[in-house]
């Protein structure tokens, strides 16, 4: 197997996984902080795309509609947080599985409403669709490589804000033990406003970031969500680390399961049971490494203890 | 687990006045009257679709109030009993596909099947707790979706006919629904009893405070894998049921909304109440009833009434209906 | 419960009671990722309702619409509405094949005649064909054999196919490769409902094909292709799909990276007859969209349940007739189309190819003619006469 494919599909695997990791970094610390499951997440996503579309039609310029997505899906957390999510907060999680599961129903109809049930257009900016050689016979697609690039400077930049500043201390303290942080004097409440807004806005980016690449339409952010909550319940529930870790796993190793275990199931079975058998397992790989993970730590890979 | 004979200690225990239960008593003859006679009621005013129709709710009571079982006596919160539902239901077809068609063979087997899947998958599960016991069950049952949707020679997508069994004489409509009607009748005698046991109360104990369930002795990982098995084999047998009743089986019955949708049903009728089950798939076949003609933005009314439930009447129906009455 | 039960038995009953209504049931996805497919559907095919005065056959016509979500038990729940109880006199609307085989018998065993727009699973063109079946679109496998059959014709040595790992899928590529004479050099089965495809791209890449073929309906269509060209192999290797692959809906979503796109299909925007160019321009006139194929599929079934019933003089009881003068020919977007006794149909399947217009528009343009007079694989195994 020439190592350039090989090369190309870790990098394909890192992109997906850091993309993943923005949507999964919200989900997580609102998880953490305030116990709250939201499955909204992946409307907002749904709508960070949606607006970046739009936006980046209005305007002519995918950054603009990056930029304006972004501030417009914080807005819509903003309302939403005070108008429904603040509601459910300390009650059980199946409460909140379901109020948020009705906030998909509800999102998804409105964007029907307002977009028409037709996929919209959200383009790779001119001056990144082309591919750029990375090694002699590996080039890579040039927005891709943004992308990659974007995903992990928010990744560090996360680092740094929660581990080097005042507010990202009040964010570690409200994960572990918020009634603990509550009577240090920690402004919980407004703490947790700004993570979720935060976390909205982190999912927006990824929504506009992967529209060009996905299609941007209804019902978009269902199956991007699942293997989001994958992502963090190997991680460990509110560790922002574990969320990465998760979210980089997931992202490689269904690339990689994809890419290389149907011609290894070949190698070792008949031809008709490898090819029936590759591609189930490769899609079952994740769910697979998810209960192996819990069965061997069963609060994921950094348990957040309090 | 012993039971013991519950109405009268229960009654003494919740200081109730038995008038109450003579009342609750009465109205059960009744609606186990107009239960009874529904087939020939439906047959004489041509009213075939609500005989179906009154077939299915029976059959989703009977897979709300499994779930219940577990999501509301044992707190814990299964993503994926769609799971036994499907496997059920695939037993039931493919082994007429396979032409085994004797009813005394496929009932029990769809019911092992589905038990034994679910002893598999709890006694993995059953090691977690909270947001991850709901992600690891969610995992589970998405591994079964993509296995059964691979078998091109059981339909893959496309599902499945699941002829009726043989039980020596044809079953129609109305025998599928007193079928049905029997098995889901027993079934909720038998929760009943359970939940009332010894059983059932260690159970709730465990959901309540695991620390104390242990310190107290008992065996909280045993007696919720056996609530675990016990709602995935009736979860299995209502599958096998809705295979009957449909003459088809798809992999949309193995689905995580189709999880979703029987969690949904226990939440709307009160979780860990015991007649959630009842109250839920009931509520929700009529929900679906009164909307499917708002066909293209159901969602939107689904969804408002669903944000409704949660924020004014957490408890669910059952909530309800003891709050009036308090 | 009662009464919710009295009213909506009410309801039906007075519909019930006017005189000589045809009611039609039409059930389709009409949310989640395969809505615009649906909605096309049924957009058009209320538009040639309109066209026909409000009446089919001379009938006044009541539609009457579900949503199946896409799930078969939900479509089984819904067709045994219109029937039992709303007492429909026609079932249509259905898109996806696994939808359709689960509540086809139960539509034929109450004697309903359905009238499939795009559905067009093998089951029912070989030993399980029926009397009450009519497809007025085409069988599943038509436009992969006649991409198949252009890949050879165009004499590419090598192909790369792929598709969702599901039975659609692999009786597409089953049916590509019944007319395809080169060598596959790669059959990759994907996850159902996959969002990424980089994986399988760096593959393809990898194993420089002549040509791909991707089957991949609805929104994994349009992550595909946008993949695929964003990937830069839009120049390097000749991506084949069938028509809707390639259609207006799929083209909105990837733009200008579409063009040169050759796709293979049953109709085209440019047909040229007076029933096509009536439709493409209302349609676009009362929708604000370019029609794709699934529209016209739409339209074609009205169409053809008008002319059966013209027939018939408007009864449906009279069953063998209403058949026959469907499947001996009726005229639709597409000209005058016939009929296999499967109920399937015999006709020509086109090239056409993805093409930016000098105004900026990008669309699908017809390039040729694949197959003449063209059915399917299973007709011989069908015992209706």
């Amino acid at each position: 197997m020439p190592v350039s494919l090989v090369l190309e599909q870790l990098l394909n695997g890192l992109q997906f996984g850091l993309m993943l990791f923005l949507l999964s970094a919200g989900l997580t610390l609102v998880l953490g902080m305030m116990d709250v499951v939201n499955l909204a997440q992946g409307s907002l996503y749904m709508l960070g795309a949606y607006f970046a579309a739009t936006l980046a039609a209005a305007t002519g310029s995918f950054w603009a509609g990056l930029v304006g997505a972004v501030l417009a899906t914080a807005l819509v957390a903003l309302l939403l947080e005070a108008s429904v999510l603040r509601r459910v907060y300390g009650a059980d999680h199946l409460t909140q599985v379901l109020a948020t599961f009705a906030l998909i129903l509800v999102f998804n109809e409105a964007v029907r409403a307002l977009w028409g049930p037709q996929a919209l257009l959200l383009s790779v900016p001119p001056e990144l669709a082309r591919p750029v050689t990375l090694l002699p016979g590996l080039s890579y697609s040039a927005y891709r490589l943004t992308v990659i690039g974007a995903g992990a400077l928010l990744a560090v930049g996360m680092f740094l804000f929660i581990h080097r500043t005042r507010v990202g201390m009040w964010v570690r303290a409200g994960a572990s033990n918020r009634r603990m942080a509550q009577a240090m004097g920690v402004p919980i409440r407004r703490v947790f406003t700004g993570v979720f807004v935060t976390g909205a806005a982190l999912s927006a980016v990824a929504g506009a970031l992967l529209g060009p690449i996905f299609a941007v339409q209804v019902g978009m952010g269902e199956d991007v969500l699942i293997l989001a909550f994958v992502a963090i319940v190997i991680g460990g529930i509110g560790s922002v680390k574990g969320s990465l870790v998760g979210s980089l796993l997931v992202g490689v190793v269904d690339t990689a399961g994809r890419a290389f275990l149907p011609s290894a199931f070949g190698l070792l079975f008949a031809p008709e049971v490898a090819s029936n058998l590759g591609p189930t397992v490769a899609s079952v790989l994740i769910y697979l490494l998810m209960a192996v993970v819990l069965f061997v730590r069963p609060r994921g890979l950094f348990p957040v203890h309090g | 687990m012993r039971a013991r004979d519950l109405s009268v200690e229960q009654a003494r225990r919740a200081g109730v006045a038995l008038p109450r239960a003579f009342v609750l008593w009465g109205a059960g003859s009744v609606a186990g009257l107009v239960l009874l006679a529904f087939p020939a009621l439906a047959q004489a005013l041509e009213w075939s679709y609500y005989l179906s129709l009154a077939t299915k709710a029976l059959i989703l009571v009977l897979a709300a109030s499994a779930l219940n079982l577990v999501l509301g006596y044992g707190g814990l919160v299964s993503f994926g009993h769609a799971t036994y539902y499907g496997l059920g239901a695939y037993t039931v077809a493919v082994l007429a596909r396979e032409g085994v068609r004797q009813a005394w063979l496929v009932w029990p087997a769809a019911v092992a099947v589905a038990a034994l899947a679910a002893l598999a998958i709890g006694a993995v599960c059953l090691r977690t707790r909270g947001l991850y016991f709901i992600m690891i069950t969610l995992a589970f049952a998405q591994m079964v979706y993509y296995f059964v949707v691979s078998f091109k020679q059981y339909g893959g997508q496309d599902g499945l006919r699941a002829p009726r069994t043989d039980f020596g004489l044809p079953l129609g409509d109305a025998e599928v629904y007193y079928l049905s009607l029997l098995l889901v009748a027993a079934s909720l005698f038998f929760l009943w009893r359970l939940v009332h046991a010894r059983f059932g109360r260690a159970l709730q104990a465990a959901r309540d405070n695991e620390v104390r369930a242990t310190t107290v002795g008992f065996p909280v990982y045993r007696i919720q894998l056996v609530a675990f098995v016990i709602s995935g084999a009736l979860t299995g047998l209502a599958g096998a049921l809705m295979a009957h009743h449909t003459q088809y089986v798809s992999p949309a019955m193995l689905s995580w909304p189709q999880s979703g949708h029987f969690m949904f049903m226990v939440i709307l009728g009160g979780v860990g109440r015991f007649w959630a089950g009842l109250l839920g798939a009931g509520a929700m076949v009529l929900i679906e009833e009164l909307f499917h003609s708002l066909t293209v933005s159901w969602q939107l009314y689904v969804g408002l009434t669903l944000l409704a439930v949660v924020l004014l009447a957490p408890r669910g129906l059952a909530g309800l209906v003891e709050g009036r009455r308090r | 419960m009662v009464v919710v039960l009295a009213s909506s038995l009410l309801v039906s009953g007075m519909a019930g009671g006017q005189a000589r209504t045809l009611r039609v049931g039409f059930v389709s996805t009409l949310s989640g990722g395969g809505a615009a497919l649906g909605q096309d559907v049924l957009d058009a095919f209320q538009l040639a309702v309109r066209h026909l005065g409000g009446r089919l056959g001379g009938l006044p016509v009541e539609v009457l619409t579900a949503d199946d979500q896409l799930n078969p038990d939900v479509a089984r729940a819904a067709v045994e509405r219109f029937l039992r109880r709303d007492r429909v006199d026609l079932v249509t609307g259905i898109i996806f094949s696994n939808v359709l085989l689960a509540v086809g018998d139960l539509v034929f065993s109450s004697g309903v005649f359905y009238i499939s727009p795009n559905a067009g699973p093998s089951e029912y063109a070989g030993e399980q064909c029926n009397l009450h079946f009519l497809n007025v679109a085409w069988q599943n496998d038509n436009m992969h054999e006649a991409m198949g059959h252009y890949a050879t014709l165009k004499n590419y040595e090598t192909a790369f196919i792929l598709a969702p790992n599901y039975p659609a899928g692999r009786d597409a590529l089953a049916g590509f490769k019944r007319f395809y004479k080169g060598r596959v050099v790669s059959e990759v089965y994907t996850r159902l409902g996959q969002l990424d495809y980089s994986a399988e791209i760096a593959q393809i890449r990898a194993a420089r094909p002549r040509a791909v073929y991707a089957f991949y309906p609805g929104a994994m269509g349009v992550n595909f292709i946008k993949q695929y060209a964003e990937a830069g192999l839009m120049q390097q290797v000749q991506l084949l799909v069938p028509g809707f692959s390639a259609d207006a809906d799929v083209i909105r979503a990837v733009g200008k990276p579409m063009v040169g796109v050759f796709n293979s299909s049953h109709w085209a925007l440019e047909l040229f007859n007076p029933i096509n160019r009536r439709f493409v321009e209302d349609f676009r006139r009362s929708y604000g969209r370019i029609p794709t194929l699934y529209a016209a599929q739409g339209y074609d079934t009205a169409l053809a349940i008008d002319h059966g019933l013209r027939a018939v003089a408007g009864d449906l009881g009279r069953k063998a007739e209403f058949r026959k003068a469907i499947l001996s020919g009726f005229d639709s977007t597409r000209g005058r189309v016939r009929f296999s006794k499967n109920g399937y149909p015999i006709q020509d399947y086109y090239l056409r190819q993805v093409v930016e217009l000098p105004n900026g528009e990008i669309v699908n343009r017809l390039r040729g003619t694949i197959f003449r007079n063209h059915g399917d694989a299973y007709v011989e195994k069908c015992r209706l006469p």
